[in-house]
């Protein structure tokens, strides 16, 4: 092949290469538009739907006996904010304290079996969940509670929170730590007041992440909180929840009824997208989580 | 342990042994280090420096799997007998490592002050103090008195690594180990750290490790050269610089090989 003749065989791939390139990107910007699809149609379709209904009476006042009109569902936004406060109590320092211990001692064998429960916990259907906490909780207290609920969806935060716990300490590089043991500090101190202090940024991601994913659960709630059609009292005692009353609602037979679920899940989409970008934005500022 | 230091030694180190699993990283190396004085640890990479000088605050065996024997004998007492608690050895020798490691998240004051407040000392003035007094030392206070609170990690690699030196220097050891604290530094920040060793020896006994044959020559008072695990050769500085007894010393510090 000749000089004039590879330079000919080269414009000609370059100009099959173009058109390649142009068909690709073409069929790429295709894939990302599906992929935003059932994202915006779902927004779209929430926002349609429930949006007129999302005034200031729904968020002040309790829903109304059937046959009345009007009414909110101020108690069941009161009880999501309850139950999640719960679950995080209970969750957050347990979940923490297992990715710290998958972290620092994961590599052994006991570090083995536990992160191999914890995956297999995350991948617990939350209805087995709730059944679980029913027999364990509600039974034995004699009823449903909020107690049971929060318990109930501290279980599915723990192996979120502790999975993405261990990522982050494990970021931390080992000179960091050697740094701290030199000083002659003890190593659980090292872990406590040096690693974790640098990893608190991402931790809170890591929560805020697992608080969103809870806060929509509605399957664990059917058996341990119930519902509650009144301001509840208390965490001894039943209590309605968005995703439960957005149920309750949405099999009811009346046209407001639905509307006013339709504004539950907006606002239940609404915050689960507020916490999620808080969330980016928390990690986003200095990953090392500067003072 | 009860046997007495019978020699003015700081440091007496007899027959250390270190492994990594079954590597044999440091074999039988038996020396003396006397108060106030730098001593300089060179070999070629590899031959069991950090190893080494690891072994003399018992972080090496911080490493999974690697463990050490022998004896080190600091102020009358082996640290590596079995009542010894290591956190307690590591108060008294401080370490500054090659890569500055200022703790995350936390001020320049709070990296100072870390060794002090994790041991339980609380006292703000006694912190303050403390503070300012091994930033001083360690060459650093004019330029970050201003600005305490600013994380230690928004200082440049040499400030960061003086920084290093300051939070070591504040739980007062009376040995300070360095391991190679220069070699990721600029020219200026490697001269204002030597310079700044040549201050500190007046109070700590320092041992370095380090890549840099002038460096060695400059600023230690004795050298130990290494080399695949043995003590080769250990004595004065300018006697090993100008007429070693070893060959193989010779030839590295000549630059034939390494
Ligand atoms: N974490 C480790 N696990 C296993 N082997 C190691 C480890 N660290 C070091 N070694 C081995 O131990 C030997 C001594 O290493 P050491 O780090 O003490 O060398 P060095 O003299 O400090 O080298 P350099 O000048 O490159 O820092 C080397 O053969 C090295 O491969
Ligand atoms: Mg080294």
């Amino acid at each position: 092949m000749n000089s004039v003749q590879l330079h000919e065989y080269m414009s000609r791939t370059h100009q099959r290469r173009k058109w390649v390139d142009r068909w690709m990107s073409g069929l790429l910007f295709l894939a990302a538009l599906a992929a935003l699809v059932p994202l915006f149609s779902v927004l779209g379709y929430v926002i349609w739907n429930g949006a007129g209904y999302l005034n200031w009476d729904f968020f002040s006042k309790l829903p109304k006996p059937v046959g009345e009109n009007g009414g909110g569902m101020a108690n069941a936004l009161a009880g999501t904010c309850t139950l999640v406060a719960t679950a995080s109590l209970i969750g957050v320092p347990w979940g923490v304290a297992a990715g710290v211990f998958l972290s620092e001692y994961g590599d052994g064998k006991l570090g083995t079996i536990v992160r191999f429960a914890t995956d297999m916990l995350a991948s617990v259907p939350s209805i087995v969940i709730g059944l679980f906490v029913y027999t364990l909780v509600v039974v034995p207290m004699g009823g449903f509670s909020a107690m049971a609920g929060g318990v109930a969806l501290a279980i599915i935060m723990i192996p979120i929170v502790a999975r993405s716990t261990e990522e982050i300490v494990r970021l931390v590089p080992v000179h960091i730590r050697e740094a701290g043991l030199a000083l002659g500090v003890s190593r659980w101190k090292v872990i406590l007041r040096i690693v974790l202090r640098g990893c608190v940024s991402g931790i809170t991601t890591g929560v805020m992440l697992a608080v969103a994913r809870v806060a929509g659960e509605t399957a664990p709630l059917l058996l341990t909180s119930l519902n509650n059609q009144y301001w509840n009292l208390g965490i001894t005692g039943p209590i309605a929840s968005l995703p439960v009353q957005i149920y309750s609602y949405a099999i009811s037979p009346f046209d407001e009824w639905h509307g006013l679920a339709w504004a539950g899940a907006l606002l239940l989409v609404l915050m689960v997208f507020v916490v999620n970008v808080l969330a980016r934005l928390v990690f986003g500022t200095g990953g090392s989580g500067r003072d | 342990m009860t046997a007495q230091n019978s020699n003015s030694a700081v440091l007496q180190i007899r027959q250390l042994d270190a492994w990594f699993g079954q590597h044999h990283a440091v074999h039988g190396v038996s020396l003396e280090i006397e108060p106030k004085t730098v001593t300089a640890i060179i070999g070629p990479s590899g031959c069991g420096k950090s190893t080494f000088i690891r072994c003399l605050n018992r972080l090496h065996e911080e490493v999974p799997s690697a463990r050490a024997s022998g004896q080190v004998w600091l102020e009358n007492q082996d640290i590596y007998a079995s009542d010894v608690d290591p956190v307690r050895i590591r108060r008294k020798i401080g370490m500054v490592f090659q890569k500055p490691n200022p703790f995350p998240a936390m001020s320049i004051f709070d990296n100072v002050a870390a060794g002090l407040k994790l041991s339980g000392i609380r006292r703000r003035s006694v912190l303050r103090e403390v503070v300012e007094r091994s930033l001083r030392n360690a060459a650093l206070w004019e330029e970050v008195k201003d600005k305490l609170t600013a994380p230690g990690t928004s200082l440049s690699g040499g400030q960061q690594q003086r920084l290093c030196i300051a939070r070591a220097l504040a739980v007062q050891p009376p040995v300070l180990l360095m391991d190679e604290p220069t070699s990721a530094l600029d020219p200026i920040s490697t001269a204002k750290i030597e310079e700044l060793i040549q201050e500190l020896k007046r109070e700590v006994t320092i041992v370095i490790v380090t890549h840099n044959m002038q460096q060695a020559a400059r600023i230690s008072d004795k050298t130990a050269f290494f080399l695949m695990g043995d003590l080769v050769e250990f004595g004065d500085t300018s006697t090993v610089f100008t007429v070693p007894k070893e060959e193989r010393t010779e030839r590295y510090i000549t630059g034939k090989f390494g």
